[in-house]
């Protein structure tokens, strides 16, 4: 093994883990359970890099994600866009409207609850304009996709319902994961740069950053285009999945808050955390609906309710989140291993 | 001289802070700016560095005039300050504070904290690297302000009031610390309270009071100065310093 | 006229007066909501996101109360204030206190998630269904020549400037409220005298909470209540408050007002969807440019 493989050896398993997941898993279900996991784990890393590293708590992420998912979606729908041509764009777009709002935001000095409110404001703003512009955007009733039925098809059109057996199976699959991968890698090798160290410095302290040579407002507007690159790219997955965007999915405050309850629980700032908290986030969820439904009949809510709670209870008694709390038992069982010798 | 300010001012509400203050600093030189609480001294570093926009007056700092720039650019020609009210990074490490202050010229971050290292050293924490820089003391939290600025290879550092706080023993460390660095060819300006590091150290010292400055020179000549006694003990001081038959020299 | 495939029609001055004088009616309604989130961030200085799932929770009350013992809504506050202040003052004491550090960020997501709490247990134990009370009177009223105005709109006015009023004297006059204010404006000052800055926060935020149940029986026979109810106030409500300047009364009166015209306007000129962006502009343009709002002033 050569030096970065082993100093690097659990991130490659974790790599290595995942890639093989279709050799393991051969439920289609659990295989549905694994993506949305994912899924949320790249949204919440968008927001895990500017609220996590960069401090700024936005409420409104869902504007990157939306104007990711429309994008994809619209530029086939009225355009016959490629699909794979359309995701530069949805990309680029979710990264045009993160500096258009974050130039606005930063330019002014918006910090603290006032940038999570101003971020909540614009993805409302959005939402009503998905909502009304029906000429562009369909309005409510949203942009559906035709399905594509031609397995010869699958591959150009992005779309694998009909596609050959492995394909079918695994294809979205692959395609978060990709998506999982690029956005982690990313994230890994920003907390190992100088921006990295500037961007969790302003976190710290604004002034100070400032003082030491750090230009606030050009790193902010740099996270904030890295994060809102990296959700939006969850939009893509999104709409070649479900073949369908609206308003309400798109900029409605479910995503928005989805992606900053993945990334508080798991562990804010931390490359995992936002993945960890999709894990458990996910995991907690499938099984106090089985639990519910067992004693009550299918119910909605009971889940969101323990997410609430549990988020409160992470803010309060664990600001690191679970890889916070996982490695402070790591270093005491390392601590009591040595006290022994 | 590497740092001129001309005739600065600023006014908070209807309060004078700093008004039509000048001083300059010449290439190596330690120079010390005292006076009483409240007289402006933070508010002239302030301007300096470009936390705050002045309502007149200019800054040169080696030859650029850099009056309304932010502090970031100004950091980067090589002018640091630090803060009177600690700002720690606090849940980054001593090492990690440090190499903050060393990316500035640092793109590498092996680089940044080999830099840290060297300079955790310098200032006498090297044996603390790997500490969350909240848990550090008092005396640890001035000396990682001053390791922090120092690391961003400044040609002029600013201290403000990095003894307050500390005990003798403390202060004669940072003493000697700040001597070293003066003699790596750093030149210092220095707010302090603490008038045995003014003798000390400075070449030249300014008063201020109520925002003016009111005298210049060395340490000794301007402890002398009747004015300077009387901002400090209050009206009519040095004559009755002078009919106690006291010198007044050594406040 | 015609702008990106919208029409945007010409109107009599009857209808924009009846339109303004609708949106006043509205905007009392958006004033009652406002004025205990105003009242929470004057002192407390946070922004209570579950202001809104609160709203919605008292408007429960109001109709269950209704519902179940027949009582009109506007009685129904003699059971629905008290029992609004003391989960008030419960939730701020026991929980929002004891987890958000004092972080104005984190505030925000405690009280997100509180938001979110109170609302899925809503939509757990109340279903998704839209209740709504039945009262004799809602549909009498006054003419007003351009437009008709119902009691219980009438009502949600002379209530919206009667609590500013009531709570204005309260700050001013009593000893309570004197307390509240010393406690705002000098928070170390305080606990350092031997007031119990804890207790006082969460009186305050009871009674925030109870205003919010003021206004949930205000305008119950208007509203229909389901979960998401708060989610639709709760914007409008931080525009209403940042408008008027975060922390005053009469800006929260003021800018009710100023929103619910807007809004109306809006929706008279530009439609019944696009007409609400005119609530997000106003929001993100005061944030901006004006963040003290139209009262406030530099702290
Ligand atoms: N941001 C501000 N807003 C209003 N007044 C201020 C502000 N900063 C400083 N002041 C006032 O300006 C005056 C000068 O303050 P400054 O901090 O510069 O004094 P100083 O000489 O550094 O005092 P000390 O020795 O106590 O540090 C004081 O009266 C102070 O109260
Ligand atoms: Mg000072």
């Amino acid at each position: 093994m050569n030096g970065f493989a082993k100093s690097h050896l659990g991130w490659l398993l974790l790599a290595a883990a995942l890639l093989a997941v279709p050799v393991f898993v051969k439920s289609g279900r659990w295989i549905e359970f694994i993506e949305l996991t994912l899924f949320v784990a790249v949204l919440g890393q968008g927001w895990n890099i500017l609220g996590g590293y960069g401090g700024q708590y936005s409420f409104g992420h869902a504007l990157f994600f939306g104007t990711g998912a429309y994008i994809q979606a619209l530029l086939q729908f009225k355009y016959g866009v490629s699909p794979w041509i359309a995701m530069w764009f949805a990309v680029s777009g979710g990264v045009l409207v993160g500096l258009f709002v974050g130039y606005l935001s930063f330019r002014y000095g918006l910090r603290g609850s006032y940038f999570a409110l101003i971020t909540l404001a614009f993805a409302e703003a959005f939402h009503v304009v998905a909502r009304s512009f029906i000429s562009i955007t369909e309005g409510g009733r949203g942009v559906q996709l035709a399905l594509n039925r031609d397995p010869d098809q699958a591959i150009a059109l992005f779309q694998f319902t009909f596609a050959d057996p492995f394909l079918k199976s695994y294809g979205y699959y692959y395609v978060i994961l990709a998506l999982l991968m690029i956005a982690y890698g990313a994230t890994w090798w920003m907390e190992r740069s100088r921006f990295g160290a500037q961007l969790v410095a302003l976190r710290e302290n604004e002034d100070a950053a400032e003082a030491l040579g750090i230009n606030t407002f050009r790193t902010k507007m740099a996270a904030i285009c890295m994060s809102a690159a990296i959700t939006s790219s969850s939009g893509i997955y999104y709409v070649q999945k479900f073949l369908f965007v609206d308003p309400a999915i798109a900029y409605g405050p479910t995503k928005s808050v989805e992606a900053l309850f993945a990334p508080i629980i798991g562990g804010l700032g931390t490359v995992l955390g936002p993945l960890v908290g999709s894990v458990f986030i996910h995991g907690l969820s499938e099984v106090t609906r089985e639990a519910i439904d067992a004693v009550w009949g299918a119910r909605p809510g009971v889940d969101l309710i323990l997410f609430g709670i549990i988020l409160v209870l992470v803010l309060g008694f664990a600001p690191k989140g679970l890889v916070g709390l996982a490695e402070a038992a790591w270093r005491r069982v390392a601590r009591g291993g040595k006290a022994q010798r | 001289m590497i740092l001129e300010v001309r005739s600065m001012s600023k006014t908070f509400g209807g309060l004078k802070a700093v008004s039509r203050a000048s001083l300059s600093v010449g290439e190596g030189e330690i120079v010390s700016l005292i006076g009483p609480n409240g007289a402006g001294k933070t508010t002239l570093f302030a301007m300096i560095s470009g936390f705050l926009k002045a309502d007149e007056g200019s800054v040169a700092f080696a030859g650029v005039n850099v009056t309304g720039w932010r502090p970031h650019k100004v950091c980067r020609l090589g002018l640091v300050r630090t803060f009177q009210v600690v700002q720690p990074f606090p849940n980054l490490s001593v090492a990690q504070n440090i190499a903050v202050g060393a990316h500035t010229r640092l793109r590498s971050r092996a680089g940044a904290l080999e830099k840290a290292g060297e300079v955790a050293h310098a200032v006498g924490m090297g044996d603390r690297l790997d500490m969350p820089a909240g848990s550090l003391t008092v005396a640890g939290r001035k000396r990682l302000e001053l390791a922090r600025a120092l690391a961003t290879e400044p040609r002029l550092l600013l201290l403000d009031e990095v003894m307050a706080g500390l005990n003798a023993t403390e202060i004669d460390e940072i003493i000697g610390v700040i001597r070293d660095i003066r003699q790596s060819g750093v030149t210092i300006l220095l707010i302090e309270h603490v008038m045995r590091a003014v003798m000390n150290l400075s070449d030249r010292t300014y008063v201020i009071n109520n925002g003016v400055m009111i005298a210049e020179g060395t340490p000794n000549e301007v402890t002398q100065k009747p004015e300077v006694i009387e901002a400090y003990l209050g009206h009519g001081a040095s004559e009755r310093l002078e009919a106690m038959g006291a010198g007044g020299g050594h406040a | 006229m015609d702008i990106l495939g919208l029409q945007i029609p010409l109107y009599s001055w009857e209808t924009v007066l009846g339109s303004a004088i609708s949106g006043v009616f509205l905007g009392s309604i958006y004033a009652l909501v406002a004025l205990g989130l105003t009242l929470i961030y004057g002192v407390l200085h946070i922004i209570n996101f579950a202001h809104g799932a609160l709203l919605m929770l008292a408007m429960y009350a109001v109709f269950f109360v209704w519902h179940f013992w027949g009582i009109d809504p506007y009685a129904a506050m003699l059971i629905v204030v008290p029992g609004a202040f003391a989960f008030g003052y419960a939730l701020q004491r026991y929980v929002i206190g004891k987890t958000s550090h004092g972080r104005d960020e984190i505030i925000l997501l405690v009280t997100l998630g509180i938001a979110i709490v109170i609302e899925n247990a809503a939509l757990f134990f109340f279903s998704a269904d839209e209740r709504s009370v039945q009262v004799p009177y809602d549909l009498d009223g006054i003419d007003l020549g351009v437009t008709f105005a119902v009691y219980p709109e009438l009502f949600a006015l002379g209530g919206s400037l009667a609590v500013t009023l009531g709570l204005w004297l309260f700050m001013t006059r009593t000893d309570t409220g004197r307390a509240i204010r010393g406690v705002a404006k000098e928070r170390q000052g305080a606990r350092l005298v031997g007031i119990n800055v804890d207790h006082v926060f969460a009186i305050t935020f009871g009674l925030g909470t109870a205003l919010v149940a003021v206004a949930a029986s205000l305008l119950a026979p208007t509203y229909t209540v389901h979960p998401q109810t708060g989610y639709l106030f709760v914007l409008i409500a931080f525009t209403v408050v940042v408008l008027g300047g975060m922390g005053s009364f009469v800006g929260a009166l003021a800018g009710g007002f100023i929103i619910g015209i807007t809004e109306q306007l809006g929706r008279l000129y530009l439609g019944e969807s696009l007409g609400l962006i005119t609530i997000s502009a106003i929001f993100i343009m005061i944030l901006l440019f004006r963040p003290t709002g139209l009262f406030g002033h530099k702290t």
